[in-house]
């Protein structure tokens, strides 16, 4: 029950913005993310953005995440 | 005449009726035997024409009437050659049935019958018989086209999912899911700013060059409404064998995949108007896919998948190497948040 | 943004050798809560990569699913009164109530339409004031700020021609109905990703602790997935029970604020009713007092009968994990998608229905 996509915010106008998600453009409200800011990624759901993602933290995070789970030297 | 709109009048069968056939519709089909304006016309290309008689019929009810694409009338078109050019017949003839809703504006509707001509100018294929009625404000939505189609397969073809055997392979012409795509978008209920371009295409030159190249071709369906997931369930289910098709392999526009994953929908249940699953022989597919390349519909061309003998059913092969079912399409996909 | 390292086939492979690797020899049961989730594994085929002895299990996740069929019923009826106009998410518009669906209430006459988002209901309010709107609000934790957000700016805009059929249900109490009953055997839960982005992982806290159960909130993408299944494998080994957060470019540990302010501000936890398993204590949503206006219950003065399941129906036991779906006798012969008999089969989102469409009817 959780039907959400991420997509990068083009343009704000108060809590209505316009949101780029596969080159198509969405309207989204912000009223759940007020800190979102043009740029962002956001994951959309039915029409609202429910958080902002934070892409380069994830990647880092997965990065870390693999040496420390999958260390080569264990068999 | 009233110059503005199509009035109940002009449905009556009186000579509002005949000015609007011979001064509207006659006028823009240009056509020599529908000039004679008679009730019913000779085809005369079937008459030295040898092989087999197809014939085929559809309706058309689409809206919006004018899409990313093409429009009501390039559709009737298309999808009735390309029905016929399933059976890799070459279109003769089209009979075209106009049910004109009262109030609809003329310029809109010559707008849709230049289209229809325009587009049976590239097939090509003469609209040579027809009939127009017009109903009460609310009956039909702007207009609704019926046409009907004949055409002949050559000697000794005959396309048919019953020929399909193990080993042979399935080969789509392109991207998946366009139309319908286009046409959600363009209804603008769900407000998605994106202008994706219909499919909507003739194929049967694509079909001709197919066949002259891969006679022993066995089948070919077009995917229109429900996909190629029904399309070729329906091949499964005709020829009691399986098919398994890669998911790697199937082509997808960006912009499609975007709509699709916003609203929860699958790209292999939407309908397509300028597709054709071919299916042909293993050692053929080379040339299948040189013949099909060749024709402007076709530049993109591969193999998606194959039959084999195990369990009759559809299946896709993941990116991740493991085997899903794919079931018919229950019916219309409707958007999901969930 | 580029979704594609979250479905590299390399990582996919790599993960899913430290799983088969790492899993213990007995039957472990792992048991995600989403539907999304329940749809993802079967659309990429995960439970292939999964080595033998690991179940994938679908719990109660489909928020469509588990809606009464007294709810159903009442949204039908309210499609019968002049005037009114039945809206709703696409999810809802094909299960049967004890007679019809709102798409074939649609066919009779009743005006019945499909949103994608709830700002649209306030346009076409605005648009047709003589119309009553109707919202049939289905949905967990993700949906339901939205919902909320729609009544605020409804009593707001002083709309009086809106009101809301509030049938919204609650996660967390689910989980601890599960894990107290005691026929159940759940060794992890793989939870929500994007239920979790609402409540945070820290809401599952008080699961695994009082019921010793690891809890890994996942993302839906298959290296997402993989990952969760991979950090409760290792919990698993280890006879650990923590939460974990495998989906941290979207889930906070406290989630999001304003969305679970919003939330509080409109609705109240009430008792309410699962279909196929029963009443869970406040695990259901309810219009607060200085919003029952707008409660479609009270204004149309609609009393809910609850119905029983249909005689022979498994739903209950394949909602808790004791059955999947192909041990179902109804399944694939009496119960399809095309004629329901149960909750699970009722949605494309249900267990049943999603095995059905693709793993086939399961008789292999």
């Amino acid at each position: 029950m959780c039907l959400a996509v991420p997509g990068k915010i083009l343009s704000i106008d108060g809590v209505a913005s316009v949101v780029n998600m596969s080159g198509v453009k969405v309207n989204v409200g912000l009223q759940l993310v007020p800190e979102a800011k043009v740029g962002d990624y956001v994951l959309l759901h039915a029409g609202f953005a429910i958080q902002v993602i934070e892409e380069d933290e994830a990647l880092e995070t997965a990065e870390l995440l693999a040496e420390y789970i999958f260390p080569k030297e264990e068999q | 005449m009233y110059r503005e709109k199509v009035l109940l009048t002009h449905g009556s069968g009186g000579r509002r009726t005949r000015d609007l056939i011979e001064k509207v519709i006659v006028k823009i089909f240009d056509n020599p035997v529908l000039q004679r304006l008679e009730d019913s016309s000779v085809i005369q290309e079937a008459r030295d024409s040898g092989g087999a008689l197809v014939m085929t019929t559809d309706s058309y009810v689409v809206s919006p009437l004018f899409f990313p694409g093409g429009d009501i009338g390039k559709l009737s078109i298309c999808g009735t050659v390309n029905d016929l050019a399933t059976a890799a017949a070459r279109p003769l003839a089209l009979s075209v049935g106009l049910i004109i809703e009262e109030g609809f504006p003329l310029a809109e509707l010559e707008k849709v019958l230049q289209s229809m001509k325009h587009t049976a100018d590239r097939v090509p294929v003469s609209l040579i018989t027809g009939d127009t009625k017009v109903v009460e404000r609310g009956r039909a939505d702007g207009v609704y086209i019926s046409t009907t189609g004949v055409g002949v397969v050559p000697e000794g073809v005959e396309l048919s999912p019953g020929h399909i055997e193990p080993g042979d392979l399935i080969l789509i012409n392109g991207p998946l899911g366009n139309h319908e795509a286009s046409i959600r978008c363009a209804r603008k209920d769900f407000s998605l700013d994106v202008e994706i371009v219909s499919d909507c295409a003739p194929l049967a030159e694509l079909m001709r060059l197919v066949i002259e190249a891969v006679p022993e071709a066995r089948c070919a369906r077009d995917p229109t409404r429900g996909g190629i997931a029904s399309v070729l369930t329906e091949m499964v289910e005709h020829s009691g064998l399986g098919i398994t098709i890669d998911e790697e392999q199937i082509p997808v526009e960006e912009q499609v995949q975007g709509v699709c994953d916003i609203l929860g929908m699958d790209p292999l249940m939407m309908a397509n108007e300028g597709k054709m699953v071919v299916v042909v022989p293993g050692d053929s597919a080379e040339a299948c896919l040189a013949a099909m390349r060749s024709a402007p519909e076709g530049k993109e061309s591969r193999v998606i998948g194959k039959v084999h003998s195990g369990k009759p059913r559809l299946t896709l092969r993941t990116l991740y190497g493991t085997t899903r079912v794919i079931t018919m399409p229950m019916g219309n996909q409707l958007p999901r948040i969930c | 943004m580029e979704l594609d390292r979250y479905r590299d086939r390399e990582r996919v492979r790599e993960l899913t050798q430290d799983i088969a690797r790492l899993c213990p020899s007995a039957t472990v049961n792992i048991m995600e809560v989403c539907g999304t989730h329940t749809t993802a594994i079967a659309r990429y085929g995960l439970r292939g990569l999964m080595p033998d002895g690991l179940r994938l299990i679908s719990g109660p996740g489909c928020p469509v699913c588990v809606t009464p069929t007294s709810i159903i019923n009442a949204a039908q009826m309210l499609s019968e009164v002049p005037g009114t106009v039945i809206s709703t998410f696409g999810d809802m518009m094909r299960v049967p109530g004890t007679d019809k669906t709102l798409e074939e209430r649609r066919a009779d006459g009743a005006d019945v339409r499909v949103l994608y988002s709830v700002y649209d209901l306030l346009r076409m309010a605005e648009e047709e004031p003589e119309k009553n709107f109707i919202f049939i609000s289905v949905g967990f934790e993700t949906t339901t700020p939205s919902i909320a957000l729609s009544v605020l700016e409804t009593a707001q805009r002083g709309l009086r021609n809106v009101c809301f059929l509030a049938a919204n249900r609650l996660v967390i109490p689910a989980l601890e109905a599960l894990c107290a009953s005691k026929e159940i055997s759940i060794d992890g839960f793989l939870c929500p990703g994007h239920v979790s982005v609402i409540i945070g992982s820290d809401a599952y806290k008080p699961v695994a602790r009082q019921f010793h159960i690891p809890c890994v909130v996942g993302g839906f993408e298959p290296v997402d997935m993989l990952q969760a299944i991979y950090h409760l494998i290792m919990q698993i080994r280890e006879g650990e029970a923590r939460v974990e957060n495998a989906y941290t470019r979207a889930v906070k540990g406290e989630g999001n604020s304003k969305a679970l302010e919003v939330t509080q501000a409109v609705f109240e936890p009430v008792d309410a009713e699962w279909r196929g398993i029963g009443t869970i204590p406040l695990s259901g949503l309810k219009l607060r007092q200085e919003y029952a206006h707008l409660d479609a219950l009270e204004r149309f003065d609609v009393k809910l009968r609850s119905i029983p399941e249909p005689r022979g129906c498994r739903c209950g036991d394949v909602l808790k994990g004791l059955l999947i779906p192909p041990e179902c006798p109804l399944f694939g012969s009496r119960c399809t998608p095309a004629s329901p008999v149960g909750p699970c089969m009722v949605s494309s989102e249900g267990s049943c229905a999603a095995y059905y469409k693709y793993e086939g009817t399961g008789h292999v």
